[in-house]
Formats: C-alpha cells, sequence, structure tokens
C-alpha cells in the first residue's frame, strides 16, 4: 500500500473499497460459465404473445417477457418486419430500422391530423425554454431558418436567376 | 394517464395514454414519484437509436410506490415505495445468475446484444418507460428495491441508474492504490465515476470535458482536477504529458454516442449517423491509457460499428471493460456509501420539473441551457 497518496485522505470514503482481490473484476467477477449448458435454464412464466412482436433472429424465440409499446404498423412496420429478417450483425438490419423510424415520424403527423390534433412543433421541441434560457440561440436558429426557406422558395420557383441576372 | 410521447427527433409531449396493466404474473405496476432523463435518453431524443418508435414512452431511472402486483409477486407488496433498476432482469437466465442483470436473455426480444431496458427502444425491449404517472414493472421480484427509511426520494432516483453507472465504470478500471484515473465527460455519470474512483484508491483523478459549468461542478463534487478540452492543444497529448509521459492508468469513457471535440467523429456520428455514434471519447481514452492500462467504457453507443484506434488497442497490450452497470449487483453496497454520507447523489440534481414541462426538460438538458447537469421530472400526483 505504499503507494497510497498522504493528501488524498481527507476525502471522504477514500479506499474504502480497494479490494486487492477485485481481479478479474466485473463483468467476469461472477464467471460460473453457466452458459455452457446452452439455453437450459427454467424459464419465468412465459407472458401471452398477443400483439405482434419482432425477435432477432439471434434467438429462437421471445423471451419471457416483451414490452408491448408501439407494435409494428403502417409502412414503417413493413420496413420493421423486413429489417427483422436479418440478423444483428448485418445493416440490413439497421438501416432499414432506421429508415422505419424516419418514415414512422411522417405516420406520427398523418395520425395526429387524423385524430384532428395539430401537432405544435414548437412546443414539442420545448422552444419555449429557448426563450427563457438562450435568446440568442432562437434569434439565430430562426435567421438561419429563414434565410434556408428563402433560398430554398427562390431556387425552386427560379427567381434567383432573376435576381443574378439584376446584379 | 399522463405520460411521456416520443413524436419524432428532438419532439416530444406529454399525452394521455392508457394506464398500464398486469401483463404477467411477476409484474407490477408502479406510481411514479420521480423520473430522470438520462444523458442516454439524449440518444433516443436525436433519433440516433434503431427502432425508437413514435408513441413510444422514454424513461427508465424512476422511483415510485408499488400500486398492483400479479400473482407471482412475493418479493414487493402494495404501499412499498421502490426504487426500480433499469435493467430489466429476469433472475433465472445464465447471465443473471452471474450477476450480469444487465445482459438478461429474457428480457429483450428484439436484440441479443442488449438486455431489456425501462423506456429505451424496441432495440431495447419495447417497454414503456417511468417519464409517465404509472409504469408497467417486469420481474417486480428481482428489480424493485424498496427505499430505506429517511432516503431522499432524490438520492433513490439516483441509485436507479446515475450512481451504479459510474460506481462501475469505476470498478471495471480495476484501480489499484495511486493510480491516475481519467474520466472523459462530466456529465452526471462521468462526476459520479470521478467521485467513485477514489473509494477504489486513485492517487489523482481527471476529468476531462467542454462545458465549463458543469468542469467547475466536478471540480468541487468530485475533487478532481477538471480540464476544459477546448483549451488544451490535444487532451492525449495533455494527458501524456501530465503523467510524465506514460499515460493514464485507467481512461473511463463516460460520454458515448453524442461526444464532441472531433469533426470527423461529428460529422459521421452524429450527423450522417455513418457510424454508431460520435466515438471521440473512447478514441481520446484508448490514446491516452499507459500501455498495458484498462480502458472502461460505460458510454452507450448505438448498435453498428464505431471508428476507434483498435490497432492502438493491440499494440499497447490493452484491457477494455464494458457493460451496461448491473443495478441490482451494486445496490447494496451503495445504499451504505449513501447512508453514510460517502456519497451524495441528490447534489447532482439541478432541476426539477413538472412531467408536464418534458418538452422543456429535454431541451434544457440536450443544449446544456442554464447549467443543468441533471434534470428530474415530477408527475403531479407525487407534487
Amino acid at each position: 500500500m505504499e503507494n497510497i497518496p498522504e493528501d488524498k485522505r481527507h476525502i471522504k470514503g477514500w479506499g474504502v473499497d480497494i479490494d486487492p482481490k477485485n481481479d478479474p473484476t466485473y463483468p467476469m467477477k461472477h464467471r460460473t460459465n453457466e452458459e455452457h449448458k446452452g439455453y437450459s435454464w427454467e424459464r419465468p412464466s412465459l407472458q401471452p404473445v398477443n400483439i405482434e412482436v419482432l425477435h432477432s433472429n439471434e434467438r429462437p424465440n421471445v423471451t419471457a417477457v416483451f414490452g408491448t409499446s408501439t407494435p409494428p404498423s403502417g409502412l414503417s412496420g413493413m420496413i420493421r418486419r423486413y429489417a427483422f429478417k436479418h440478423s444483428e450483425n448485418s445493416y440490413l438490419h439497421w438501416l432499414p430500422l432506421l429508415l422505419a423510424d424516419r418514415v414512422n415520424v411522417v405516420e406520427g403527423i398523418v395520425d395526429d391530423f387524423k385524430q384532428g390534433h395539430v401537432p405544435n412543433i414548437f412546443a414539442e421541441k420545448g422552444m419555449k425554454a429557448d426563450w427563457k434560457h438562450d435568446k440568442a440561440g432562437l434569434f439565430q436558429k430562426v435567421a438561419i431558418t429563414a434565410l434556408v426557406t428563402t433560398a430554398a422558395v427562390l431556387i425552386l420557383t427560379g427567381k434567383h436567376k432573376e435576381l443574378a441576372k439584376k446584379f | 394517464m399522463l405520460a411521456m410521447n416520443y413524436r419524432g427527433p428532438r419532439r416530444v409531449r406529454i399525452d394521455n395514454k392508457p394506464m398500464p396493466e398486469i401483463l404477467h404474473p411477476e409484474d407490477a405496476i408502479v406510481r411514479v414519484t420521480r423520473s430522470c432523463v438520462c444523458g442516454s435518453d439524449l440518444h433516443l431524443y436525436n433519433g440516433n437509436v434503431p427502432d425508437t418508435r413514435v408513441g413510444m414512452t422514454f424513461g427508465h431511472e424512476f422511483t415510485g410506490e408499488i400500486v398492483e402486483v400479479g400473482s407471482e409477486v412475493t418479493k414487493v407488496k402494495v404501499g412499498d415505495n421502490v426504487l426500480v433498476p433499469f435493467n430489466i432482469a429476469c433472475g433465472k437466465c445464465a447471465f443473471c445468475k452471474q450477476k450480469l442483470f444487465g445482459n438478461c436473455h429474457e428480457s429483450n426480444s428484439q436484440a441479443t446484444a442488449v438486455g431489456g431496458i425501462f423506456g429505451y427502444s424496441h432495440t431495447a425491449g419495447g417497454y414503456d418507460g417511468g417519464q409517465a404517472e404509472y409504469v408497467r414493472v417486469p420481474y417486480a421480484n428481482v428489480g424493485p428495491t424498496v427505499i430505506p427509511e429517511g432516503m431522499h426520494p432524490d438520492d433513490a432516483v439516483m441509485l436507479t441508474d446515475v450512481v451504479p453507472t459510474g460506481y462501475q465504470a469505476a470498478e471495471m478500471g480495476g484501480i489499484q492504490p495511486g493510480d491516475t484515473v481519467v474520466v472523459f465527460g462530466a456529465g452526471p455519470v462521468g462526476i459520479m465515476a470521478a467521485k467513485c474512483a477514489w473509494l477504489f484508491g486513485a492517487g489523482r483523478v481527471i476529468i476531462i470535458d467542454h462545458v465549463e459549468y458543469r468542469l467547475e461542478f466536478a471540480r468541487n463534487y468530485a475533487q478532481c482536477e477538471a480540464y476544459n478540452f477546448r483549451s488544451l492543444e490535444d487532451p492525449v497529448v495533455f494527458i501524456k504529458k501530465t503523467t510524465d509521459w506514460m499515460g493514464a492508468d485507467v481512461c473511463i469513457d463516460a460520454v458515448g454516442a453524442e461526444a464532441a471535440g472531433n469533426a470527423m467523429q461529428t460529422i459521421t456520428g452524429r450527423k450522417l449517423l455513418l457510424q454508431a455514434g460520435s466515438a471521440t471519447a473512447l478514441h481520446w481514452a484508448i490514446n491516452a491509457v499507459k500501455k498495458g492500462g484498462i480502458v472502461s467504457v460505460v458510454g452507450v453507443y448505438g448498435p453498428t460499428d464505431n471508428l476507434v484506434p483498435i490497432g492502438n488497442v493491440v499494440n499497447k497490450g490493452l484491457t477494455i471493460r464494458a457493460n451496461q452497470a448491473s443495478v441490482k449487483r451494486l445496490l447494496p453496497r451503495l445504499i451504505e456509501h449513501v447512508q453514510n454520507g460517502i456519497l451524495d447523489p441528490k447534489a447532482l440534481i439541478t432541476h426539477h420539473f413538472a412531467l408536464e414541462e418534458v418538452a422543456d426538460a429535454y431541451h434544457i438538458f440536450s443544449d446544456k441551457l442554464d447549467e443543468c447537469i441533471k434534470p428530474v421530472l415530477v408527475p403531479p400526483s407525487a407534487q
């Protein structure tokens, strides 16, 4: 213990968890190799599967419990089903899932309108907090958005050529 | 009931959703009293985690009162005030039996690489989380832990993730007395990792970040050295110089996918999603640790690939240890540390928001406004 720095002893709790025998430490510390017996443990009771649950093809079944939030649906659901045909080892699993997430955002907006709810994007983005804590940042965002929108409109309407001729 | 509702990248709101139900004999329903927003929630918030579905409720750090239990629940009862580890673990599989509660094999159908986590996308099991008035808690005989009498509720909620993750980061570093420990990231987990490094006998603890108010907080709270990498020409060279050109004994990545500090990593990892997040902190950790040293990773990355100097891991003979915190395993010791005043997790909480202000809470935390370090959401019934 010759390495104990004298000037650190004032720190409350210094060294209380020193354990020279803690090697190898977690996550190998409690290794028992139980997994060598394979998928053989007594499984917990099984949650009834009464919604669509996609499961990784790197395992044989649905786990004993599972989440029931937002089952796959619509176009994004079709993309997710395709993704789960591929293993976690493949980009064909993860990239379609990211694509499905983006499609799902559009589906969410459509669903909002269908239910008569107009999404308040500014509130959802927490921009009230910008007004309170970061007005300069908010003005910068508004200015950049206005600039990009104006440029896009000019390009799309072909008016940028007329402006270029004038100058 | 009121619940946070994810609508797309950087868009969340509060909505009325159906009450959760008992779906399995080991389920419990918990009335939430506190629910944190975690730094790793920001990966979801920014749309960087695959299979994050619109309509999901986030939140994996929460406490509450048990209001209903399934027929096989014996370890907790209605009326108990519990803190709920973020891992969903069965306690029966080969991995749970080895105390790898973050790697349960019976809680996540969608991916084998990660155990079930509350409110953390379908890649982590598709469970609605605790940023709500009520939440379904599977395997209630394993995870939920009764909050000891007299413990402050803010301390209790920090024991669900931040404290165990920070502590395990230090533990996995295999710190020896006198070691120099460098923590990359001065978020709540990084600050806690720096604090816990002393418990394992570190001789010097350094924390690196670029957010000045967090560095100042870390300097005082964790009694460590704190440096802004923006003011260092190269943080790796700085670590080498300050360790007499040896490198740190242990480096901890407590940042994960949202790291700043390297334009190429930021563009490819955070903007274009060409890699599973920006791996700047891990890159620095590998290069700043000594030969034969240990890199401990608790920063969260996505499930695909990252650009890190793996050749240096080989050539320097490094050991890399990493995992989601095994909360249940660590709770007895960490509860002791909180009760003995060795750890004061509630001091990290800078903001309390009403659950209804969830959009502002995410935005303030994400953009580091108002000197936010750790925000907590409080549902109306707990206010």
